[in-house]
């Protein structure tokens, strides 16, 4: 019997063990797995969220009195993490959508820019699997869109999330070979033009603003401020979260430096699944032959009169 | 003047494709009821926390303690579209009861409520302060951080998965269920009235049509109905502009989330409870354009709709 299917098999063998229900019926990979509720001792635990240092968010997972519910409930953890992203996900559930964002993420730091800025679309299929070093492994077909012109197109994709404590940033694969570039080259050659140069810096502020409007002339730096913070939440995420840029704050130009335009960014982002705005700063590069860069990312804190978080 | 011309009139007033502060939008509830008097009437059910009067927009044309539809929006300040999108359709019930079949039907037999601004506070500070608030504005002891999140407050699943005791977070829960006191009028109006059958609340953004449970991903009872009322509602929502929503119960769709209103509003026994998470789906996501208001509150219009039909056609019981 494979090593995986053993673990499956021992996944499962030790659910009904804490659930004290009879052992379900499992068939030989892919198996299809919906998120299995576990009738908790203590409420059901949240999945773990990335330590981050101005997060207020903390896990709810009451500690049961007695040693046996402790790591009984230690059990419950790691085995509903493991159960629910294992095997066909649901692609319209939020393990696959957030595995589809970082895809999402990806494309934009390799093909993004102030005139092409990809969006997740639809999740078409979608699986999961653990990987040895507790890593885990989205593949999926997705269908991204890109926000300006409205072009769409599927590809497939990979998406690794390190585990152990060290973490790290999600690595990913796709299909995707690169948008048409016809129709954005000239459009972007001219902005680029136009920018090139060491007076009259632009700068701005509030993209979109409160009523959502994007001063005219300002949409390719809203694009960019979005494709650059892509670098951002890419680095940032994981399973469990699912980032999106809420808004440019600030926008300045520097001088070009090696034929590449540069702007310092202020931005806000909006990670769902903690609800919070996180404020980062970075530094966006960008020509129409280099595309966008993003580099000096610093986390901001989130606000001044606020106590920093005292307990995780 | 005919009542057709006070309604033109008083329509171009009020802005309905703009966001508006919270004194605009008290002040329209006002011209609302005095231009339909047989039909609503303005409840106030409590003041919030900064002590704003909190007013629900009630639609009767008569009855005692008719079988009622309950729908919030701008729970979370900075989800504008969502108070935004309630204001056009309570202008859009009042102007259409007596000229819509169905409509006109469902309010002979049934009350609609409307709390427009679940948060006024909130949405407040929204407008001179930050507009990413989120929370309400409650004083937290023994920290500088305030508000907690009123959709994670309810008695239903408190303080589990999805939310927060830390009073900085976005998701805080609060000291304890009702603790916010938004979220305790509403509480007590549903108790005391006794015969809601729906419960609809509106959110942004993602495009989403929800049903319980967030506190736990089991299935409920009623999950088959429930998902087949939202399949249907979400296709004539798309009808008008082609808007794609995604169907399924809160911690399946989007996260765990523990002390939610629909949650708490299901468990009481309201059957047909619902979350929307309107337009859009990330790209301006809280900062939607003015401009997609009115096809917002439009398309979405549809869907309430169906909704609401299904809850008059498919009348029930529950036990207490």
């Amino acid at each position: 019997m494979s090593p995986a299917l053993m673990r499956v098999l021992r996944v499962v063998v030790l659910l009904s063990a804490v659930r004290g229900a009879p052992l379900a019926t499992v068939t030989l990979p892919p198996v299809i797995l919906e998120p299995v509720p576990l009738e908790p001792v203590a409420p059901v635990p949240v999945p773990s969220e990335p330590v981050r240092v101005d997060s207020g968010a903390d896990q709810n997972i009451s500690i049961p009195i007695n040693t046996e519910q402790q790591q009984q409930q230690q059990q419950q953890v790691s085995l509903d993490v493991d159960v629910m992203l294992t095997g066909e996900l649901n692609p319209n559930h939020y393990p696959a959508r957030r595995a589809a964002q970082v895809v999402l993420h990806h494309l934009n730091t390799r093909y993004g820019s102030p005139y092409w800025w990809g969006a997740l679309r639809q999740v078409h299929k979608a699986t999961a699997e653990a990987l040895g070093d507790s890593g885990r492994k989205y593949s999926l077909e997705v269908t991204l869109q890109d926000q300006i012109s409205g072009t769409k197109e599927t590809c497939t994709a990979e998406v690794v999330f390190p585990g152990g404590p060290a973490g790290g940033p999600p690595q990913v694969t796709t299909s995707y070979e690169g948008k048409s570039e016809i129709n954005t080259q000239a459009q972007e050659e001219a902005l680029y033009n136009q920018y090139n140069t060491s007076q009259n810096l632009l700068s701005g502020h509030n993209l979109p603003d409160s009523y959502g409007h994007v001063a005219p002339g300002m949409e390719p730096f809203w694009h960019l401020g979005g494709v650059a913070s892509s670098f951002v939440m890419l680095k940032e995420s994981s399973e469990n979260t699912l980032y999106n840029m809420a808004q440019v704050v600030s926008v300045t130009q520097l001088a070009t430096e090696n034929n590449q335009l540069r702007f310092n960014y202020d931005v806000l982002l909006h990670e769902m699944v903690s609800q919070e705005i996180i404020h980062w700063k970075l530094l966006a590069s960008w020509s129409p032959q280099e595309g966008v860069k993003a580099s000096q990312m610093e986390l901001l804190p989130k606000c001044h009169h606020c106590e920093p978080p005292q307990e995780h | 003047m005919k009542e057709s011309e006070a309604l033109q009139r008083s329509g171009s007033e009020y802005n309905f494709g703009s966001y508006q502060r919270l004194e605009a939008i008290y002040n329209w509830m006002d011209t609302l009821v005095a231009e339909h008097p047989k039909l609503v009437t303005k409840v106030l059910i409590g003041s919030s926390y900064e002590n704003r009067p909190m007013y629900v927009l009630k639609f009767s044309t008569g009855g005692t303690n008719r079988p009622a539809i309950w729908i919030d929006t701008g729970i979370h300040a900075r989800e504008w579209v969502s108070p935004a999108t309630g204001i056009w359709t309570a202008n859009k019930i009042a102007v259409d009861y007596g000229k819509d079949a169905s409509l006109t039907s469902l309010l002979n037999t049934m009350d609609i409520y409307m709390l427009l601004l679940a948060n006024p506070d909130g949405y407040s500070y929204t407008h001179d302060n930050d507009r990413m608030w989120r929370k309400t504005r409650s004083r937290s002891p023994g920290s500088n951080c305030r508000g907690a999140d009123p959709n994670r407050n309810w008695d239903s699943g408190f303080g589990g998965p999805g939310t927060s005791r830390n009073p900085c977070s976005d998701l805080y829960h609060g000291p304890s269920a009702n603790s916010e006191v938004e979220v305790s009028n509403v509480v007590n109006l549903i108790k005391a009235h006794g015969n809601f059958k729906s419960f609809i609340s509106v959110h942004a953004y993602s495009q989403l049509l929800m049903y319980p449970h967030g506190y736990s991903c089991k299935d409920i009872p009623d999950m088959a109905e429930l998902d087949t009322v939202g399949q249907a509602a979400v296709k004539k929502l798309a009808s008008l502009y082609g808007t794609r929503y995604e169907v399924g119960s809160i911690c399946k769709i989007i996260y765990p989330a523990s002390g939610g209103s629909i949650d708490w509003a299901y468990d009481t026994g309201i059957k047909y409870s619902f979350a929307f998470e309107l337009r859009d789906t990330g790209l301006s996501g809280f900062l939607l354009p003015a401009n997609q208001i009115i096809p917002t509150a439009s398309e979405t219009w549809l869907a309430l709709k169906h909704i609401m039909e299904y809850v008059r056609d498919n009348p029930y019981y529950t036990q207490h």
